[in-house]
């Protein structure tokens, strides 16, 4: 019996609802509230020798390649092993920012400042993906893309 | 010292020069700027609380021709100087999604409404009529009865203190309806149930700076790392640079918040209830009980149990509950209280909670050392909880048995996940129990004082407790709730158990569903009406942040289209109404002077919304007091204001707001609190009492000896896992706005299920291949990730609720907390099969 309801119950749902679920109205899905799509494939993440385009200059850099496996724990920060100063030059990477060498109280450390340790908190990977929508912020122009 | 402050100012500036070179401005500081024309560098630099999550980081807004082009830190904010997470750093293009609504919608067949309809651009005249239409029918048959109308709204803790303090006004003294409910109900009821029953009075004793002096971090159910990044960069920097600062993270799966930790416990999902009372029975049992402390500041309490989950009253579980949805408990002693957790031995919780001995020793004597600061940190794991007001509960009975409280370093700390579940869900009370100033409806006295200050009728607020956010799906489904207006949230994707209840409520043919938002969301498309809505810079607002801190921004720019704020959609709504048309005769009757007048007149033209001129104004643009002819902000928050002041709820005048980056209530004679109930900190604390918890009659708090209850569905032979459900660092919520942003979502594109490598192989799945979660109630398609950022232990999967596309609340079930009526949106019973 209770087999036959859960069975039922949906189809019974299926039915009520109309092709005009949601209206003709897109939102972030395309398909009626009931239905399950498959789900979408898995991105690869973006990788690249070139840095990825910013919009203003607070903006942290984004991560140009894939970084599983990195470890960020209390007995070692994988991104400094490259991103340092000490070692950035030697690996062509890119330096962290000297904002990051600074505490809260704005005071200069000799090394990076411990609040500033967890990478990803700012930075971030990027999939090869399309933008789901265009976004129309637009940069000053000092910063727009060359046409 | 000196020094110290001329660096800062040195950064401060250096900030601001940079980033105004960067984009393409001249400041004094930057006179080598390459360009000359002066149009190009008119750029326009205020200050704005983020968008996002509890924390209440301050950032800097650039704008230019109307438009925000950049968005940085504000180094002058004590929250975050100068950091944001990365949502935060792109709070610069959230406006800006090229779905914007610019026009509102309704469902349409041959030029009339239809609830199968299309959506078709009408204007807004055409919009508030057939609204006023709806309402109206929905307010007549009630109007003269005892009855609640079956008009409801439900908020959010997004909203601003205007907006929710407007919307709570126009409902319970307009409508006079108390089925307005926020989002936060989904987040932080829990939380104010617990500071209510412990303490009488809500929100945190103690505040951010706690960071900077704590010894010990305990996060109990709580992902910081991703959940709150500012506030755990300030935990990391205090643990990296203090070698004796220990952290403890509990949770049901591994995160990224472990990575920081001493002490890391996945405990079996429920199984904190026990965890917290054996830390009590360890207290006690090793003497560290600061009988001082406890003698002169607490009493002990013994809670009714067998609670219930909160199902609807003819769900078995509720049928088998002896006290469903009690709260009650009786007086007892410490002896009394001590053999009641004496059952909580070392042995039953590692049996009851899976972790091992070692590891609940060592949490319980982070609390037990003396000498050791302690903060406890919690979030949803605690609070979405169907035993969430007792888990907060036993929280502050670990901080009351060793005085470890509202003192610098030391106390219980309840974060908030949205940017005014504080300042606006809960300070402002627009539940469907509350009233500003921690006031409820229930109670008469508190409805005369609400009534007393808006210049209305004894009797106008209803005196019943009107539908609580599921509650609201419900009497939706079974046609109780007939207008029903969403705003600032997107309930569709974020409700739990959508098959069930939240989808039949809102499709209902005998209901009318009106949506606010800027964007079209998932709850918009099941809605019959959609409001085009002015976001964030947009509008001028307030937000109060998860440590008191109350924070107000102006209009930055022109909203866009035809949008707006959620403010002016509810101030112009209420012009459609004439007393008679919504109060009873008898209630009329007591106060003929508003016979045929509006309810915008008698609720925002009552000579103290409309206070004040436009000539108080200072911004540069707002677009609703332009409108209505008088500056409905500072009426709004000062006729609010007057509900807290005198009453520990102290908020600074309007003006300060706009000049401060934030102030902590209770802010007395200019000056905020930033640590509640203790003397020296705390004005309203006494000389000479030390501590006060002055919520209660007599100034004690209350330590409540509750048990371990198990949750309402566990796995079983057929449904074999348990879903947890959350959050994402790169997204917000639903990610309406986050998902919007190209850089945001591709950074954390579509939703995963997280999940343990060896549960995956037993069903033929390996990570990225496709699986089906089903539940009782519904099933989703997604994809398998058992390398992620989360690390589930066998038994468990975990999965963020942001994808549209994947509706993780089809699973969920709405079991509530019986008390606080918040949802568990982290524990019900799934299979996952190989698609």
């Amino acid at each position: 019996m209770k087999k036959l309801i859960t069975f039922l119950v949906p189809l019974l749902f299926t039915c009520l609802v109309s092709a005009s679920e949601t209206g003709g109205l897109n939102s972030l899905r395309t398909d009626d509230l009931s239905i399950q799509a498959p789900a979408e494939a898995m991105k690869k993440v973006h990788e690249s020798d070139s840095l990825l385009k910013r919009d203003f200059i607070q903006q942290p850099p984004m991560i140009p390649h894939d970084i599983r496996g990195y470890d960020i724990n209390k007995n070692v920060n994988s991104c400094l092993r490259c991103h340092s100063w000490k070692n950035a030059s030697k690996w062509g990477a890119t330096r962290i920012s000297v904002t990051h060498f600074y505490d809260r109280d704005g005071k200069q450390l000799a090394d990076v400042a411990p609040g500033r340790y967890f990478c990803v908190q700012c930075h971030v990977p990027q999939a090869d993906a399309k933008p789901l929508l265009e976004n129309m912020f637009e940069p000053v122009d000092s910063l727009k893309k060359q046409q | 010292m000196k020094l110290e402050q001329s660096r800062r100012d040195f950064i401060k500036n250096s900030a601001v020069a940079a980033t105004a070179a960067a984009a393409g401005i001249s400041t004094t500081a930057s006179a080598t700027n390459l360009i000359t024309s002066s149009k190009d560098t008119d750029i326009h630099w205020d200050k704005a609380p983020c968008r996002f999550c509890g924390t209440g980081c301050s950032v800097l807004v650039g704008t230019k021709d109307n438009k925000v082009v950049a968005t940085q830190g504000d180094p002058e904010a004590p929250v975050n100087r100068g950091l944001n997470c990365i949502k935060g750093y792109f709070l610069s293009k959230i406006m800006y999604g090229k779905d914007r609504l610019d026009t509102p919608l309704l469902r349409m067949k041959d030029g009339k409404f239809d609830k199968n309809g299309e959506f078709a651009p009408i204007t807004w005249d055409q919009a508030f009529d057939i609204m006023a239409d709806k309402w109206k029918a929905a307010l007549k048959d009630t109007r003269n009865s005892d009855e609640m109308p079956p008009v409801g709204m439900f908020g959010s803790g997004q909203w601003t203190i205007m907006e929710g303090y407007a919307a709570s006004k126009l409902y319970k003294a307009g409508f006079r309806s108390n089925h307005i409910d926020p989002n936060a109900r989904h987040c932080m009821a829990s939380a104010v149930g617990g500071f209510m029953r412990t303490f009488g009075i809500d929100e945190p004793m103690g505040c951010y700076d706690d960071f900077e002096h704590s010894d010990a971090f305990v996060l109990w159910g709580s992902n910081m790392a991703e959940m709150h990044p500012i506030l755990w960069s300030r935990i990391t920097d205090r643990v990296l640079s203090n070698d004796h600062v220990k952290v403890a993270v509990l949770s049901t799966f591994k995160h990224r918040s472990f990575e920081l930790a001493d002490n890391s416990i996945i405990f079996t999902p429920q199984s904190d209830l026990a965890i917290g009372n054996f830390i009590c029975n360890y207290l006690i049992q090793n003497n560290a009980v600061n009988k001082e402390f406890i003698k002169k500041h607490t009493h002990f309490r013994l809670g009714v149990t067998d609670i219930g989950y909160g199902l609807r009253p003819e769900h078995p579980l509720e049928q088998k509950a002896k006290n469903s949805g009690k709260g009650g408990s009786k007086e007892i002693d410490f002896d009394g209280f001590a053999k009641f957790v004496s059952e909580y031995t070392v042995e039953k919780t590692e049996e009851i909670s899976g972790v091992p001995a070692k590891n609940l020793i060592e949490l319980a004597k982070l609390y037990a050392d003396p000498k050791r600061k302690v903060m406890s940190l919690w979030t949803m794991g605690m609070n979405q909880h169907t035993r969430g007001v007792w888990m907060n509960n036993i929280v502050y009975n670990i901080h009351l048995l060793t005085g470890k409280i509202s003192e610098p370093g030391n106390g219980p700390f309840s974060l908030t996940g949205q940017p005014s579940a504080c300042g606006t869900a809960r300070e402002v009370g627009t539940f469907s129990h509350r009233l500003p100033a921690d006031m409820v409806v229930k109670k008469k006295k508190h409805r005369d004082y609400a009534e007393k200050i808006w210049k209305l009728p004894e009797g106008t607020v209803p005196g019943k407790v009107g539908y609580h956010a599921v509650l609201q799906n419900r009497m939706l489904k079974d046609g109780k709730l007939n207008a029903y207006w969403v705003m600032c949230n997107n309930n569709m994707q974020a409700a739990p158990n959508m098959n069930e209840e939240g989808l039949p409520g809102y499709r209902n043919p005998d209901n009318f569903i009106v949506v606010s938002d800027p964007y079209p969301t998932v709850t918009a498309q099941a809605a019959d009406l959609v409001l085009p809505t002015a976001m964030w810079v947009e509008k001028e607002g307030g937000y109060g942040n998860a440590e008191r801190r109350t924070q107000l921004w102006f209009q930055q720019v022109e909203p866009h289209g035809e949008a707006r704020s959620d403010l002016w959609q509810l101030m112009e709504f209420s012009k459609r109404f004439k007393t008679e048309e919504v109060w009873s005769d008898a209630l009329l009757a007591k106060a003929p002077q508003y016979r045929g007048k509006t309810l915008f007149e008698v609720l925002f033209k009552n000579g103290q919304v409309d206070k004040f001129p436009m000539s108080e104004f200072k911004g540069r643009m707002n677009q609703e007091s332009e409108d209505f002819g008088f500056y409905v902000h500072k009426g709004l928050f000062e006729e609010y204001a007057t509900f807290g002041r005198g009453k520990a709820h102290d908020l600074a005048p309007f003006d300060m707001y706009h000049e401060a980056r934030g102030l902590r209530w209770p802010v007395v004679d200019g000056k905020e609190t930033l640590w509640r109930f203790r003397e020296g900190y705390d004005p309203y604390v006494k000389s000479g009492e030390e501590v006060s918890f002055y919520g209660k009659k007599d100034g004690k708090a209350w330590i409540f000896a509750l048990p371990y209850e198990p949750p309402a569905e566990s796995p079983d032979e057929e449904y074999d896992l348990w879903l947890s459900t959350g959050r994402v660092l790169e997204h917000w919520h639903t990610g309406t706005m986050t998902r919007r942003v190209p850089e945001l979502y591709r950074a954390f594109p579509d939703a995963v299920i997280f999940m343990h490598p060896e549960d995956a192989k037993e069903r033929g799945l390996r990570r990225g291949m496709e699986a089906k979660i089903l539940s009782r109630r519904g099933e989703v398609r997604s994809r398998i990730e058992t390398r992620g950022r989360n690390r589930p232990p066998k038994g468990l999967v975990f999965m963020p609720f942001f994808d549209a596309k994947q509706l993780v609340n089809k699973l969920t079930l709405d079991a509530t907390d019986p008390l606080s009526k918040e949802t568990d949106y982290k524990k019900c019973a799934v299979k996952i099969v190989k698609v």
